[in-house]
């Protein structure tokens, strides 16, 4: 091969290698997403064949040598009808199919473990329950259903698995969520897909999907010592929550345990069921999340918690089963309730 | 003889073969023509107008329903006087147009410069009013953005006023931000609308709108009525927010 | 009217250029500045058009070259991020909004409604004017050191997070902006009010009907967008907080605002260029068009749905389950239209009598792009396929595939097509056959991969990707090589034409409309004599008769 240049030999060798033309099916989703792809790809390949057979076959036929004089037609009501009617069926099948996709791909299992995900430019965040922390990786199980409760701190973003063929918008301001079961171990691409900034495309990561024996190991190697409900519970303590939620019958906010999931009654008496979002909307905006039967004294936490730490708190109160340890927490904070400090703690907890 | 043959032989002027008014363009046909078209286009303009402030009224909507507590007490910091004041100003303005439009369909070019300076200076004092409203808003820090200040809402001084809580006093912000967006946008419109006055009042005096042809007349009294409703639309939403309780 | 001027169509090889033309009544910088000729404000239109095209299209070849490696390494990420964005802007507001409605419409559609001009030839005028200053803000913000943003404007980015010339940049669509609804005011205007004697609605050629509506759209969307730039301009200027999550704003309304006018603005975009297909099809297979009401009505009716299927850009946004459903199958509604508009084009051939000049082939390169380029939004319309391919290469090919496959290879037919008219002169029908092949296979080359990619997931606006996208990405920037040459082709020849070329005799395509009765280049009035119209579009017969006989209105 002396006579092909070495460097483009090397860059013959290097595509050859690495080239894609359909990415992996790694999630129990992908399967599903693949058969509507080739069933459009399909519809689009017959329709493209149509059109390109007529404007074929007519110029053919009836070009100018051939067919000198032209015979007007007005038009077929039947002919119309037939094709309004058959690529208005063939969409509405499609319509009807994605759908269905759509809801699979975003309605999560109730068996899902919960993943948190923080995103700014130009980086991502992972936050696992049992406290372990990532930047622009995540690893996951295989085989088991993952939920991911997202927000970003800064613009838009979105987070894709191009793999797993899901996606979602990183929203500042609102969690969203988005669910997948990885079913292949490997490493795959994760992307941000909404446009963000100058380093946008450098807002990349990746999803290591491991076996569950694996998981077990990473999960026990990389955990900072304390999981995030019980950061959680520090926070909660130190910016002095206890002593309003503290389940007692004379205390001036609801209690908090067993709340998570529980449908509500607002103070303009619609119900609202208690969710992530609800929980971090509450913190932030107390008086637009008023409970029935409770005085508008709760100060809002606007500017206060980092995302990460409204994170914690949202975790600990998920977790929250009895008030005990609230009450506990309590009489040990009373003394330190003159600390000032409380508006620093959300701080400076996200270390990897 | 071909086509284009025939264009080089003198071509009898379309203006000769008719009397013309003299305002009649030349691509028009007849007066009547001209006349339709123009207050069409006028009236489509208007759509575009109603598409303009209908986003501010679309986000105006969604965040009075969102935060009304913060909607109510930024309304409350508005001057009733002064709103209805400047509502009465522009209706009366609307008023001194239209007897614009009526003199120049009488031809009485003196009682339409007159009628028109009118409309001017009611246009004036309602901006007028407005910027020292603007003014007041600066002083209080009701200004998002460059001067903004939740105080007056977590701790009103006047003590008929609801505090409200900090989160919710945050949004009043919101309610500024429109309400400067939708009658500063207005107020621009205003502006515009002055400007264009000045000229007509110039060649009114010259007599361009007194001699049959006053279609630039009816269309820009098409385009003060539309800037006075838009008003009308605004003064409510923005000044009378839960004023009954 | 009275029967004047009996005439004869001359034969093509003896035509010679008319003496008198909107070309020559004046002469002078002057005269054409401060035209009101729509003609001139057409030809106007062209010259910047063009000019500003050649500026998006060096962007486009930027990006290409920056992505021919997978490394960030021709440009630092934050460059490549603003030449996208220049590329975005101008090619999206400067250039598909107003080719084909502000060139070829500004000159023809007076003619085909057999008029002698606009409604409003100052405010046609002014239109230009803005649309200059639209492209001279947009210029400003470039030479200034560049805006970031992408064409979106995505808010809290453009609001909070980047120093770059947003507020400039906003101005200029701004701006640009009203230059749009003022074309479309006096479109809108013109069609219903300067219509000639006996020119019926169902008289009208598919071409008019086209613009009439894409101009309602432009009338009723573009204020929409001009508002929300407002909004975003005053929150960056002096933050007021309707878009700032952290004042209490919601930025995903700003995308509802944004893409109420963006999905109509691809319609604007589009439907023109539909119309251009309709008169070429029809007058290369001397054919009226199929089914002519159901053409003109699925214009009318894209432009009805078009309004209503915005959030289908936000399904992954977290608009609410339900209503993405409801944007999700007006989606798959408004797709029946323009498949209607196919298969009646394609029926239009049969039994026709066809022959295959440049327009022509520009108008089989539409009908099979376009085709590729509508299936494909299908794919994105359907909610849950949507989730994969959007905000990937899957969908700048869809949009090129629509865009540039259809609208532009649209206006290029249509430029060809009417070229002889606007000019008196024949552009050079081999070397435009051969462009207009470049141009089609340049295209597939550029583009296809591009659908392959994104199903692979690669981002867009990525000024770096992983290494086994560079295959495909390759193919992709030869093919933009090909595109280039493809386009730069008829610059040149179309140039040469202007001195050069063949005269075109008043007719030269044996066409319908009344545009083709009259000489090439037309009278600065248009018409001697209001044409008194007895006829439909399209109907040949009445033209074989003509040519027989006598046109009324040759000047």
């Amino acid at each position: 091969m002396h006579f092909i240049s070495p460097v483009l030999w090397q860059f013959l060798v290097n595509w050859l290698t690495h080239f894609a033309l359909f990415p992996p099916e790694a999630s129990g989703i992908a399967p599903y997403t693949d058969s509507l792809y080739f069933f459009l790809v399909l519809i689009s390949l017959v329709g493209m064949t149509v059109v390109v057979l007529l404007v074929v076959l007519f110029s053919v036929l009836y070009r100018k040598e051939r067919n000198p004089e032209a015979t007007q037609i007005e038009g077929s009501t039947l002919l119309e009808a037939t094709w309004t009617i058959i690529p208005l069926a063939l969409f509405m099948v499609t319509f009807v199919w994605g759908a269905l996709l759509y809801f699979r791909i975003y309605n999560p299992p109730t068996n899902a473990m919960n993943i948190y995900i923080v995103g700014k430019q130009w980086m991502w965040k992972a936050e696992h329950p049992g406290g372990q922390h990532e930047i622009n990786a995540l690893h996951v199980p295989v085989n088991r259903p993952v939920q991911l409760t997202m927000i970003s701190q800064d613009v838009f973003h979105s987070f894709s698995i191009p793999a797993f063929r899901v996606k979602r918008e990183v929203i500042p301001g609102r969690y969203s969520t988005v669910w997948f079961e990885a079913t292949k171990v490997g490493s795959y691409h994760l992307f941000c897909t909404q446009y963000c900034g100058t380093l946008h495309s450098q807002m990349i990561g990746e999803i290591v999907v491991m076996s569950p024996e694996d998981y077990e190991k990473w999960t026990n190697g990389s955990t900072s010592g304390a999981s995030l409900a019980q950061t959680g519970e520090r926070l909660f303590a130190s910016l002095g929550c206890s002593s309003c939620h503290s389940g007692n019958a004379d205390a001036h906010g609801p209690s908090l345990a067993q709340v998570y999931g529980s449908k509500v009654q607002m103070a303009n008496g619609s119900f609202a069921t208690v969710d992530d979002a609800f929980l971090r909307d509450s913190i932030l905006n107390p008086t637009m999340h008023q409970i029935a039967g409770y005085a508008p004294i709760m100060p809002t936490y606007q500017g206060q918690v980092s995302e990460e730490g409204l994170i914690d708190l949202v975790e600990y109160i998920k977790n929250l089963n009895s008030n005990y340890r609230v009450q506990q927490t309590l009489t040990t904070s009373q003394v330190q309730t003159t600390t000032p400090a409380a508006p620093a703690a959300g701080q400076g907890m996200v270390k990897q | 003889m071909d086509s284009q043959a025939i264009a080089t032989q003198p071509v009898h002027d379309a203006h000769e073969a008719h009397v013309h008014a003299p305002y009649l363009r030349h691509h028009f046909e007849t007066v009547e023509q001209q006349r339709e078209a123009s207050s069409f286009g006028m009236w489509l303009f208007l759509l575009t107008e109603v598409m303009f402030f209908g986003g501010m009224f679309t986000a105006y909507l969604i965040y009075r329903n969102w935060y009304y507590p913060a909607f109510v007490v930024g309304s409350h910091q508005l001057s009733i006087v002064l709103g209805t004041i400047n509502t009465a100003v522009l209706i009366c303005s609307s008023f001194t147009m239209a007897m614009g439009v009526y003199s120049a369909e009488m031809k009485q070019r003196k009682a339409l410069v007159g009628w028109l300076l009118a409309t001017i200076v009611l246009g004036f004092v309602f901006l007028g009013i407005k910027a020292d409203e603007y003014h007041e808003k600066w002083e209080k820090h009701h200004v998002p953005g460059l001067n903004f200040s939740i105080q007056e809402f977590t701790h009103p001084t006047n003590p008929e006023e609801k505090a409200l809580p900090a989160d919710m006093a945050q949004k009043t912000q919101v309610y500024f931000s429109l309400y400067f967006a939708m009658t500063g946008m207005h107020a621009l419109h205003m502006v515009v609308g002055i400007s264009i006055l000045l000229v007509l009042v110039v060649r009114a005096w010259a007599g361009a709108y007194t001699q049959g042809h006053m279609t630039t007349i009816e269309n820009f009294g098409l385009y003060w009525h539309f800037v006075d409703i838009v008003w009308i639309f605004l003064f409510p939403l923005l000044y009378l927010i839960s004023r009954h309780q | 009217m009275s029967t004047a001027t009996i005439l004869k169509l001359p034969p093509q090889e003896t035509a010679r250029l008319p003496k008198r033309s909107y070309l020559n009544n004046e002469y002078g910088l002057k005269s054409w500045l401060l035209t009101g000729d729509h003609k001139r404000i057409a030809i106007l239109y062209l010259i910047s058009i063009t000019f500003f095209f050649f500026v998006g299209g060096a962007m486009a070849g930027l990006i290409r070259l920056e992505l021919l490696t997978p490394q960030s390494d021709l440009m630092a990420t934050d460059t490549y991020n603003k030449v996208f964005t220049m590329h975005g802007i101008i090619m999206v507001f400067l250039f598909l909004v107003p080719s084909v409605p502000a060139v070829i419409g500004n000159f023809v559609i007076p003619i085909m409604v057999g008029a002698k001009d606009l409604a409003f030839p100052k405010v046609n005028l002014l239109s230009w004017y803005l649309y200059l200053a639209g492209g001279a803000f947009t210029l400003a913000a470039l030479i200034l050191g560049g805006v970031d943003t992408g064409w979106t404007f995505t808010t809290p980015l453009s609001t909070h997070y980047l120093n770059t010339h947003v507020i400039t940049a906003g101005l200029g669509i701004f701006v640009a902006g009203f230059s749009s609804i003022f074309t479309g005011l006096n479109f809108i205007v013109t069609i219903h009010r300067m219509r000639a004697p006996g020119m019926t609605w169902f008289r009208l050629p598919l071409f008019v009907w086209s613009n009439y509506a894409a101009s309602i759209l432009m009338v009723l969307g573009t204020p929409v967008l001009a508002i929300t730039l407002v909004l975003v301009i005053l929150e960056r200027a002096i933050g007021i907080g309707v878009f700032d999550p952290s004042k209490g704003g919601d930025p995903l309304l700003f995308q509802h605002l944004f893409w109420f006018y963006s999905h109509p603005a691809v319609y604007i975009m589009i439907l023109p260029g539909m119309g251009v297909i309709s008169e070429v099809i029809s007058t290369f297979s001397r054919k009226r068009v199929f089914g002519y009401t159901a053409v003109a009505f699925s214009s009318v009716a894209i432009a009805v749905f078009g309004f209503f299927v915005w959030a289908h850009h936000m399904f992954i946004m977290g608009v609410s389950n339900y209503s993405a459903l409801v944007f999700s199958l007006l989606t798959m509604l408004v797709a029946v239209p323009s498949a209607i508009k196919i298969f009646n084009w394609a029926a239009t051939l049969y039994k026709g009598s066809i022959t295959f000049e440049t327009p022509m082939l520009y108008s089989f390169g539409f009908m099979g792009l376009f085709t590729i380029g509508g299936l494909t939004g299908v794919f994105l319309g359907s909610l849950g396929m949507d989730i994969h391919l959007t905000e990937t290469y899957f969908i700048v090919a869809h949009f090129h595939f629509v865009m540039v496959g259809g609208m532009l290879m649209a206006y290029l037919s249509g430029i060809h097509f009417w070229w002889p008219k606007m000019t008196g002169r024949m552009y050079p029908e081999g070397v435009s056959k051969l462009a207009a092949l470049v141009t089609f296979i340049g295209f597939n080359l550029t583009f296809f991969p591009q659908f392959i990619l994104g199903y692979l997931g690669m981002p867009r606006r990525y000024a770096a990707y992983p290494p086994e996208f560079q295959v495909l990405n390759i193919l992709s920037t030869a093919g933009a090589t090909v595109l280039g040459v493809g386009y730069l082709l008829p610059m040149i020849y179309m140039t040469w034409s202007l001195k050069y070329g063949k005269i075109a005799g008043s007719n030269p395509w044996q066409a319908t409309g009344l545009e083709w009765q009259i000489q090439s280049p037309p009278l600065t009035e248009n018409f001697i004599e209001t044409p008194i119209v007895d006829h439909e579009a399209y109907d040949y017969e009445w033209l074989a008769h003509q040519t027989e006989h006598e046109v009324q209105t040759v000047g």
